[in-house]
């Protein structure tokens, strides 16, 4: 499992994807992060952290989008799967490869975070909530983002049914005011991403929050185990 | 060391591969041989545990394939049809990968170095595999197969696309390899197996046609054996002697090669050699022996006939 994650990690850098995404969430954080600044808001959790749950949903289709569908498309999941290696531990690699390069591209939060301490004293309990809510954010979406890519072996579709997808759990909260039947309003919300993520930017690590987003993870990692071996059991 | 037992694959209605056993000892080249589209591949990929079989089963040093994935493979490298490279790593940093992913205890860095010095692209280390030419691409992944030195490397047409003197090279290198390893290796050519391999296993359709020693795949495929003769005198008087001799079986005329001389073919017992007879036979009948050989099937022949479409009543020769 080292083997892969170190791997993807390399890939990432050398194909310029982990730079491109990161520019882009440095660029959005950045630029709200001035907003604040700027304008004197309310607080760094509500105005920055709030804002980022789209770039988030939007940019970690590209990262995720080569990881099954490049291996499948170069025959080189041939190696993966005849080496002494579970199917299990090759989803999580990269699984984790990805989640690394999520974290690389929050680290910008450290900085950010410094110097709203040399202006005043931020809840810092506020912060680590909203740190630990994006990244479980991020965590389901990559888990979603790697199902998808295992479904094809095109790099484009895996991205654009990425992007796809992350409209609609942008817009699900939108579906939800449409519909007037209060079961499904009940039930979309509570699958809906955007309610449990204002929790935790509200400040409330909830532990149905925590649960939720990582039983999407598990969920879909554990999808994407079994496309692979359906795939060589058919 | 390898052991596939009635191996059964199907893709919905369609049989890939039908009830194929064999076995292949330590130390041995086996020669996978078969028209394309015979099954080679999914058999080559089904004992590498990449696909699963519909039945049967494949024991790779008494690790079962099913039952124990992670120690029959530990047990294999594998070469496929398109060697699995990450082009956008250097050499190095793929094998260096491959040693981690596979879990090996060798020293690291010697281990590396001694399997690129086996393959010969010690020189080529630092270069991006993108930018390598097909030849030394194939070189690297069979590298890639070595490393771990797995007693068994399965090699899925290792010299496809390579030019005659790589050829030569890479069937050098896997005789080579058969001192150490059990080695599997496809091919739908077949002077490649002859040179390379001491057995060689027929498949065709997905059915396991032949199974035999290369030396002998051609002897035990005619029940009988075959003499090509050229004698210089009258036809039915030459017939008529060659008949009389003990051990032959059917005397057929050949073609005229020269003015009272003719081609004669000779169907001979497997079990008495006559030749000694048809010697002195045409000496006593004074009609001179201008060539006498042994017209046996070649591997290429052996391999059509065996391969070729099967006529109804017209059994393939299986042993």
């Amino acid at each position: 499992m080292g083997a892969i994650i170190k791997r993807e990690i390399g890939a990432y850098f050398t194909s310029a994807i982990a730079y491109v995404v990161m520019a882009v969430f440095f660029l959005f954080s950045g630029y709200f992060f001035w907003n604040l600044l700027y304008y004197d808001t309310t607080s760094i959790t509500y105005y920055v952290f709030s804002q980022m749950f789209m770039i988030v949903l939007f940019i970690l289709p590209i990262l995720t989008m080569r990881l099954f569908s490049e291996e499948k498309k170069q025959r080189t999941d041939q190696i993966l799967l005849t080496s002494p290696v579970s199917v299990w531990k090759i989803v999580l690699g990269k699984f984790i490869a990805a989640d690394i390069i999520f974290l690389c591209c929050m680290a910008i939060y450290i900085p950010m975070v410094l110097v709203v301490n040399y202006f005043a004293a931020p809840n810092w309990g506020m912060i680590v909530c909203n740190l630990i809510g994006m990244f479980l954010l991020a965590s389901a979406i990559i888990a979603i983002g790697i199902f998808i890519s295992s479904l094809t072996e095109s790099q484009i579709v895996a991205a654009v049914a990425g992007i796809a997808t992350a409209l609609f759990i942008s817009m699900m909260d939108t579906f939800s005011s449409a519909i007037q039947i209060e079961f499904i309003q009940n039930l979309i919300n509570s699958l809906s991403f955007m309610t449990r993520y204002q929790d935790f930017y509200s400040g409330l690590l909830s532990l149905a929050d925590v649960v939720f987003y990582l039983s999407v993870v598990g969920l879909f990692l554990f999808f994407t185990t079994r496309v692979i071996d359906r795939k060589r059991y058919s | 060391m390898v052991e596939v037992k009635n191996l059964v694959k199907k893709y919905g209605s369609q049989v890939a591969v039908d009830d194929v056993s064999f076995t292949a000892e330590a130390g041995e080249i086996l020669g996978f041989l078969g028209p394309n589209g015979a099954g080679k591949s999914t058999t080559m990929n089904i004992i590498t545990g990449y696909i699963s079989s519909s039945s049967g089963t494949v024991t790779v040093d008494g690790c079962e394939i099913m039952d124990d994935p992670v120690g029959a493979k530990s047990k294999i490298g594998y070469l496929p049809e398109i060697p699995p490279l990450y082009v956008d790593m250097t050499v190095r940093k793929y094998l260096e990968f491959v040693y981690n992913l596979k879990k090996v205890r060798l020293p690291k860095t010697e281990h590396i170095d001694e399997v690129c010095t086996v393959v010969k692209i010690k020189d080529i280390q630092n270069r991006l595999i993108k930018n390598l030419s097909k030849g030394y691409k194939q070189r690297v992944g069979l590298a890639q197969a070595l490393i771990g030195n797995p007693p068994v490397i399965i090699l899925d047409e290792p010299t496809v696309g390579l030019d005659p003197k790589q050829i030569i090279e890479m069937r050098n290198l896997i005789k080579g390899l058969g001192k150490k390893h059990t080695v599997i290796l496809s091919s739908h050519v077949l002077s490649e197996v002859q040179a390379t391999c001491d057995r060689i296993i027929i498949i065709n359709k997905g059915k396991l046609v032949a199974d035999s020693r290369t030396s002998s795949l051609s002897d035990t495929l005619s029940s009988s054996h075959n003499l090509l003769l050229r004698v210089i005198g009258t036809p039915s008087s030459v017939m008529n002697a060659l008949r009389s001799v003990d051990g032959v079986v059917k005397v057929e005329k050949g073609k005229f090669v020269y003015d009272g001389c003719y081609e004669y073919e000779l169907h001979t017992d497997k079990a008495t050699d006559p030749s000694k007879g048809i010697f002195y036979a045409m000496a006593k009948n004074n009609t001179p022996i201008v060539l006498m050989r042994s017209n046996e099937l070649s591997l290429e022949e052996a391999f059509l006939k065996l391969t070729e479409p099967t006529v109804p009543g017209k059994k393939g020769g299986r042993s």
